[in-house]
């Protein structure tokens, strides 16, 4: 379970308070207007950003102090997921070792790892020699070895069209359901929320609202989440 | 406040500061300690002080003044062979001092090309030696850098001002006033400062060029006061005058100059309209042939005669080559780590600290160091060692300019992406930091080397016959009138340094994204 204690994120005038909790293996959208923090506040579950006080605790344990890269969190941002200068199997490669120093077997999950993303043969290839779309795939499939039990995803998939992006949520769900990753996604488009979400989590008004049933929420949206749906 | 917890060694840039500043410290300490108990400077050292801010001062405004032609022709003409021109205008910054200075005195010098076509209608012959000489040196070097300077401040009024004036159809003295004065009243004063700056700290061509009661510089005398007097404590008078000197004058050219000094995007060729015809354009092209023939001439000159030299070549040409090869080499090297790790701090104060050496002049650094080692051994027996030494502090301001905003910029486009992953020490250096940083560490190797390379500063205090770089074994052919012998080597020097800095420029080049 991830929770988020009395969290309180300052910046100069910017306010979001959270206090939930999310269950384990749950699929959450996080939504609501721009600028209302979504980024803001998994860039602070990432160990990006400190928070003013309370604690984000994965687990039992509070993560606190502990560096992003140690955090049991895969993430992908908006842009810039893969390095330009690696080709993708190196890309996907860092996910297991930073070092790089692979063994057969850590090759063999790179390859697997290919083959599920739909990518298999493509590792020798740089990002630029790959479609937007394949770019997105390759980042996928680092999440997919790296195997961290949370998932966030910063609408990493803003910049594809429409049925391209339907196409990474339906990847993106099909891997959660095989590993049992815990995932939030920041969303704009309730369309998308409605594609994978189990839970969405309103983010407005300075706050962050405890995950409800997508579901329901859509069919019979609380007050703050009319006015953004408009 | 998006906080980097696990950015490679800031620590490491931290640690980097503080070895500079004992680097730069320990010696002016020396310095400091030496002069305490030496004398007050004498009537020959405030003639040395009143002739370098003269020949700087001369220097500054022969060179700006000059420029300002030639940068406004470049800014105004499109023809073939315009990149080129404004790439040479970067060149002599890595060409060796001694080099030019050499090429100068084959067109000026006694014998050169002016004299003898002198004589031909009676006239002459002049002399190059004394305030004029060292002055026309500074503008072969400092002119080019004028040009750049004053040239970016050209490109940097937006074009669509030009349109509209051609829309306005302004006559070009119309076109002064309203677009091209604003600027250069901004941009002169700057490229004044900077050129100002360092002809303070010239040495190579006032040790050749000038010397003598009435042409020596600051700088000079203190080579002079361990030469000829071995008189340390005078040395370190001078050095504390000259330090105090070189300081306040970059203060101020940092003050006023509003360049970055890359001068990217120099070549860019914006559209202008307002380009005037007539005796204006005919004026454009005279300017620019003659500029440059007054950059190429003398290293023409210089290859002509290296060439026919080849069947002298002197005794130690091989020697002075490899150690200098070994010379630049390890600068490099030297100067290229520090600077990565001084951009490791990402911190303005560490970066303004990498700037420092540019407020000590390599005889400064020298006699410091030749204090501190001479009781403890002869500082002869550590030439190469200190030269490198000194080179890396010279070039590293240069190299730090173009490598910490580089660095910067990867941290900033992927610092995030490398720390969600783990990427660190080792690791993010390998896989991150050295392949985008590719090209910045290229470009700055090459500086580091090419600088180097040409050196004639600190080798000429610790230098011996058998521990001689190329420009120190040049210099002493020069002295002794062994002139073709010594354009051999020029031209090798010319080569080694130009090659060297290409090489490497070259190897960064190829950036694979």
């Amino acid at each position: 379970m991830l929770e988020l204690r009395a969290v309180d994120i300052r910046q100069d005038d910017f306010r979001l308070r959270a206090d939930l909790a999310v269950a384990t293996g749950r699929k959450v959208a996080v939504i609501g207007p721009s600028g209302a923090g979504k980024s803001t506040l998994l860039s602070t579950i990432a160990g990006f950003f400190r928070q003013t006080s309370g604690q984000v605790v994965w687990q039992g344990r509070p993560l606190d102090g502990v560096a992003p890269g140690k955090r049991p969190i895969s993430m992908l941002f908006q842009d810039g997921n893969l390095f330009p200068h690696l080709d993708i199997a190196r890309n996907i490669g860092l996910g297991i070792a930073p070092s790089l120093r692979l063994s057969e077997q850590d090759r063999a999950r790179v390859e697997d790892a290919l083959q599920r993303v739909g990518l298999g043969g493509m590792g020798g290839r740089t990002p630029a020699a790959l479609s937007g779309g394949q770019q997105s795939r390759a980042a996928l499939a680092r999440i997919l070895v790296q195997n961290r039990p949370l998932l966030l995803l910063d609408e990493p998939f803003a910049a594809l069209g429409p049925a391209l992006r339907a196409e990474m949520l339906d990847l993106v769900s099909d891997l959660v359901d095989e590993t049992g990753v815990t995932l939030l996604m920041v969303s704009h488009d309730p369309a998308d929320a409605r594609r994978i979400a189990q839970d969405i989590m309103l983010v407005d008004d300075g706050h962050a609202y405890p995950p409800a049933e997508a579901g329901q929420m859509l069919a019979d949206p609380p007050e703050a989440l009319r006015r953004y749906l408009g | 406040m998006a906080q980097r917890p696990v950015a490679i060694g800031r620590s490491l840039g931290y640690l980097a500061a503080a070895l500079l500043l004992t680097l730069l410290g320990v010696p002016l300490l020396a310095i400091f300690l030496r002069a305490g108990g030496g004398v007050l400077p004498g009537p020959s050292d405030w003639a040395a002080l009143r002739f370098t801010l003269t020949q700087a001062s001369l220097s500054a405004l022969f060179s700006v003044f000059l420029a300002l032609p030639v940068a406004r022709a470049l800014a105004r003409r499109r023809f073939p062979g315009r990149r080129m021109m404004v790439a040479l205008t970067g060149a002599p910054f890595i060409l060796p001092v001694v080099v030019a200075v050499m090429g100068l005195l084959a067109i000026f010098g006694a014998h050169g090309l002016l004299n003898t076509l002198a004589a031909q209608v009676g006239l002459g012959p002049w002399r190059i030696y004394g305030l004029h000489g060292v002055v026309l040196a500074h503008v072969f070097f400092n002119m080019p850098l004028a040009v750049r300077m004053i040239l970016q401040g050209w490109q940097g009024i937006p074009s669509e001002r030009f349109r509209l004036a051609a829309q306005l159809d302004l006559s070009p003295g119309g076109v002064f006033r309203l677009l091209e004065w604003p600027m250069l009243r901004q941009v002169v004063p700057g490229a004044l400062a900077a050129i100002f700056a360092i002809c303070l700290a010239s040495f190579a061509v006032a040790l050749i060029l000038g010397g003598g009661p009435r042409a020596t510089t600051v700088e000079l005398g203190i080579y002079q006061a361990f030469m000829f007097d071995f008189d340390l404590g005078r040395a370190a008078v001078l050095a504390l005058m000259q330090t105090a000197l070189v300081a306040a004058a970059a203060i101020l050219a940092l003050l006023v100059t509003r360049m970055d000094g890359s001068g990217t995007g120099l070549d860019r060729a914006l559209p202008r309209w307002d380009s005037p015809g007539g005796w204006r354009r005919l004026a454009d092209v005279l300017g620019l042939i003659a500029a440059g023939a007054f950059l190429v001439g003398p290293l023409v000159a210089v290859a002509l005669a290296g060439l026919s030299g080849f069947g002298d070549l002197p005794p130690g040409l091989w020697p002075a080559i490899a150690n200098s090869l070994i010379v630049s080499l390890l600068s490099a090297l030297t100067t290229v780590i520090v600077a990565l790790a001084l951009s490791a701090a990402q911190s303005r104060v560490v970066q303004g600290i990498g700037l420092l050496p540019l407020a000590l002049s390599p005889l400064v650094l020298g006699t410091g160091y030749f204090l501190i080692l001479n009781p403890v051994i002869v500082p002869g027996r550590l030439a190469l060692p200190v030269t490198v030494l000194v080179n890396t502090l010279m070039a590293l301001p240069f190299s730090l300019r173009v490598l910490a905003p580089a660095y910067v910029r990867v941290e900033a486009d992927f610092g995030r992406l490398a720390d969600t992953l783990a990427l660190r020490g080792l690791a993010r250096l390998r896989w991150l930091l050295l392949p985008r940083l590719r090209a910045p560490i290229g470009f700055a190797a090459g500086l580091a080397a090419a600088l180097s390379m040409g050196d004639l500063g600190v080798i000429t205090l610790f230098g011996s016959a058998d521990r001689q770089t190329l420009p120190l074994l040049m210099f002493r052919l020069m002295g002794a009138y062994r002139t073709e012998a010594a354009a051999s080597c020029g031209l090798i020097l010319m080569a080694l340094s130009f090659g060297i800095f290409w090489l490497f420029d070259q190897g960064g080049g190829k950036s694979n994204a």
